[in-house]
């Protein structure tokens, strides 16, 4: 199985691969005009129908006002705690679309809400979590907002702490790999969670048995507060691909056709047998960590508002307008539709019970 | 019908080769468990059996065996993991306390986590600070999960079945000391022993003595000479699984006898014998001649390795049959 343990590996010879680590796209902290590099319709080059892209654009929005509600709620008193993924809905996106929602796995961490969408949770059981409600699908009510898990749907139970779902992932990509059904698992989290062992110990494994796993960071620069050049001691996440002999790809995580066109090499990759892939979505969170949180303490508001000049949803937008695939009319209608879909997830969760005292012992361990 | 004798270790291995037969979809997963066959022997011939698909030597990362293990689990796998001695287990501990053991509870029963988690615990065999621990107090204390300590052959064979057909996380501890000295016979055919009740070993009128692993071996040996030697009839009593713990049975028997005594090996505080002992205080106080004795590993960080430390830190059938007297004497 493992055809290239340690032994056929000697020291060196990975680092002397630079093809392993490639840059694939403009870092982030560059200037680009972005209309101008969205003028060639670049999404047909990388066979996304135009539906496909609106589809996105679709779901990117409707995970930005979900969201934006969640602390609305928060901030008036009817939901204990939000955390947010504002921001990272491109990555999630573009990731989401090249994988085969009928039979890959996703472990996914707390920012992916645009993720879980396309993989099947509404905006109704999302609701349901952010106010602890029985019918809560991922947890019935027992998990904090955003702690995603369905098995029917395939998304992995998720957990608070940071980095345990990546040796999971890989068990999880194991499984598939002896079973034989091209199945792969896309696994997510932040750049924080790549300081702990787990993360060295799943993606170790996985590489060593070339297991059909994507390892996708969503680098947003900082770990609550603790950027990232205190975290890691070299420039990308993806530099650490090169320590595993695994492919390493750095990626605008604001640009979802980006993105999408390197998890689909790495989806490619992993159903041909090859193994696993480290991506890195360089993004931005465009609100506080939680709503806990309070990010005017660590990160100046000139950065916070340069960011928003590159929020990947007007991004998007613009890139329907430019391309035919959507007027202001249609974006007009999209916003009132999302917003009924909002505003029923949000009067549904409100209207829906609690679970009762009795059944806090229930599924603690089976007979 | 004759049945095979066989000691602990070998019942264990011969429990794993079934599993492996039984249910194709079984991995065995573990630091040297593959060409080494386990440092103990207790996966020896499984590789070549079962190939290196389903028998995966793991890299020197507990945290990473455990977490393989859970997500193989959750894609409806059946794995059993190696933890090569309880020792090693401290840095896969996030990923049983914190993953396994909530998986069922954190998806309100949507998700089940069932792996079983084997590892050789226990000392008096000069294994020191690092090689000799008793572990199963760090993880009484958590619910979600199945705690099964093995004290024979049969028992081993029955409850490693019991632990597979399980649907929870199951930590199962084998002593290694016991591993070679006890021996049993074990039938050719699958079987379990369910998971949850305790073992009468010893029936006795003038006391019960309440043990598990090794110690249960040390307790009939005491209670042997006590009855031969000075007429005491003691009740021996192996938990085999302490968690979930067999509340009737040890409430019954302390309810007949009126003097109780814990033995392990693990150490005083917080120890299992700390909760039997509060669990005999709830429900049979007034049926109790005696206070409630516990005998176990002193608090002491770990087992030491020069001989005479590690004799003292460990409960011996002489020390065990000392505490026996103390308590009928009262």
């Amino acid at each position: 199985m493992a055809a290239a343990g340690p032994s056929a590996r000697p020291a060196g010879q990975v680092l002397a691969r630079p093809s392993l680590r490639r840059r694939e796209s403009v870092a982030t902290g560059d200037r680009v005009d972005l209309l101008e590099r969205y003028q060639h319709g670049r999404h047909r080059e990388l066979g996304l129908t135009d539906e496909d892209v609106r589809r996105m654009y679709e779901v990117m929005l409707l995970a930005r006002r979900l969201d934006e509600r969640m602390w609305i709620l928060n901030r008036t008193g009817q939901a204990p705690f939000a955390i947010s993924g504002q921001g990272h809905e491109a990555a999630q996106v573009g990731a989401a679309w090249a994988l085969d929602r009928e039979r890959d796995w996703i472990y996914p961490y707390y920012r992916d809400v645009a993720l879980v969408l396309v993989w099947g949770l509404t905006p109704r059981d999302l609701m349901l979590q952010l106010l602890g409600k029985a019918a809560d699908p991922s947890s019935g009510g027992r998990q904090m907002p955003n702690h995603f898990s369905s098995r029917r749907l395939r998304i992995a139970p998720q957990s608070s702490v940071v980095g345990t779902q990546i040796p999971q992932a890989a068990g999880t990509a194991l499984a598939s790999k002896l079973e034989g059904t091209g199945a792969v698992t896309l696994v997510t989290f932040g750049e924080g969670a790549t300081a702990q062992g787990d993360f060295h110990e799943g993606v170790n494994f996985a590489a060593i048995h070339r297991l059909p796993v994507i390892f996708f960071c969503e680098n947003n620069g900082y770990a609550i507060s603790v950027p990232a050049e205190k975290e890691l001691s070299v420039p990308d996440v993806a530099d650490r691909a090169l320590g595993y002999g695994i492919p390493g790809v750095t990626v605008d995580g604001n640009d979802p056709f980006e993105v999408y066109r390197v998890v689909r090499e790495a989806v490619e990759r992993a159903r041909a047998g090859e193994g696993p892939s480290l991506i890195e979505a360089k993004t931005y969170r465009l609100l506080a960590h939680s709503s806990d949180d309070d990010d005017s303490t660590y990160r100046p508001r000139e950065e916070v508002e340069a960011w928003r000049q590159r929020d990947p949803l007007p991004r998007l937008a613009a890139y329907l307008k430019e391309h035919g695939l959507a007027d202001d009319a249609d974006l007009q209608a999209l916003e009132e539709q999302v917003r009924q879909q909002v505003d029923d997830a949000t009067e549904h969760a409100q209207a829906a019970p609690y679970p009762r005292a009795e059944h806090l012992l229930d599924h603690v361990t089976g007979p | 019908m004759t049945m095979p004798v066989m000691t602990l270790i070998e019942a264990i291995r011969h429990g794993l080769t079934q599993e492996m037969e039984l249910n194709p979809r079984t991995l065995v997963l573990g630091e040297d468990v593959g060409v080494r066959g386990g440092v103990f022997g207790a996966t020896r011939g499984l590789l070549e059996r079962f190939g290196p698909e389903r028998v995966i030597d793991m890299p020197l990362a507990e945290s990473s065996i455990v977490g393989v293990a859970i997500g193989a689990a959750v894609a409806g796998w059946r794995p059993l993991a190696e933890i090569q001695f309880a020792d090693y287990i401290h840095p896969a501990m996030n990923q049983i306390i914190n993953e396994a053991a909530r998986i069922r509870y954190r998806t309100n029963g949507d998700y089940t986590c069932p792996v079983v988690i084997r590892a050789p615990f226990g000392g008096g065999v000069h294994g020191a600070l690092y090689h000799s621990q008793s572990v199963e107090g760090l993880f009484y204390h958590v619910p979600g999960l199945k705690i099964v300590i093995p004290s024979t052959p049969y028992d081993a064979r029955g409850l490693l079945r019991a632990a597979m057909e399980q649907e929870d996380p199951v930590l199962f501890f084998e002593h290694k000391r016991a591993y070679r000295l006890v021996k049993g016979e074990v039938p050719e055919e699958p079987y379990s022993v369910p998971i949850g009740p305790a073992a009468i070993r010893r029936e006795g009128r003038h006391c019960t003595v309440i043990a598990y692993g090794l110690m249960v071996h040390h307790a009939l040996e005491a209670a042997e000479r006590l009855s031969r030697e000075e007429g005491i009839e003691a009740e021996v009593i192996d938990l085999r699984t302490i968690l979930p713990l067999d509340r009737e049975t040890l409430i019954a028997s302390a309810q007949k006898t009126g003097r109780v005594l814990i033995v392990h090996e693990d150490n005083r505080t917080g120890g299992v014998g700390a909760e039997v002992a509060a669990i005999l205080a709830e429900e049979a106080l007034f049926y109790l001649d005696a206070p409630i004795r516990r005998h176990t590993g002193p608090d002491a960080p770990a087992m030491p390795f020069n001989p005479v430390q590690e004799a003292a830190f460990l409960p011996n059938p002489y020390t065990i049959a000392d505490q026996i007297r103390e308590l009928v004497r009262f």
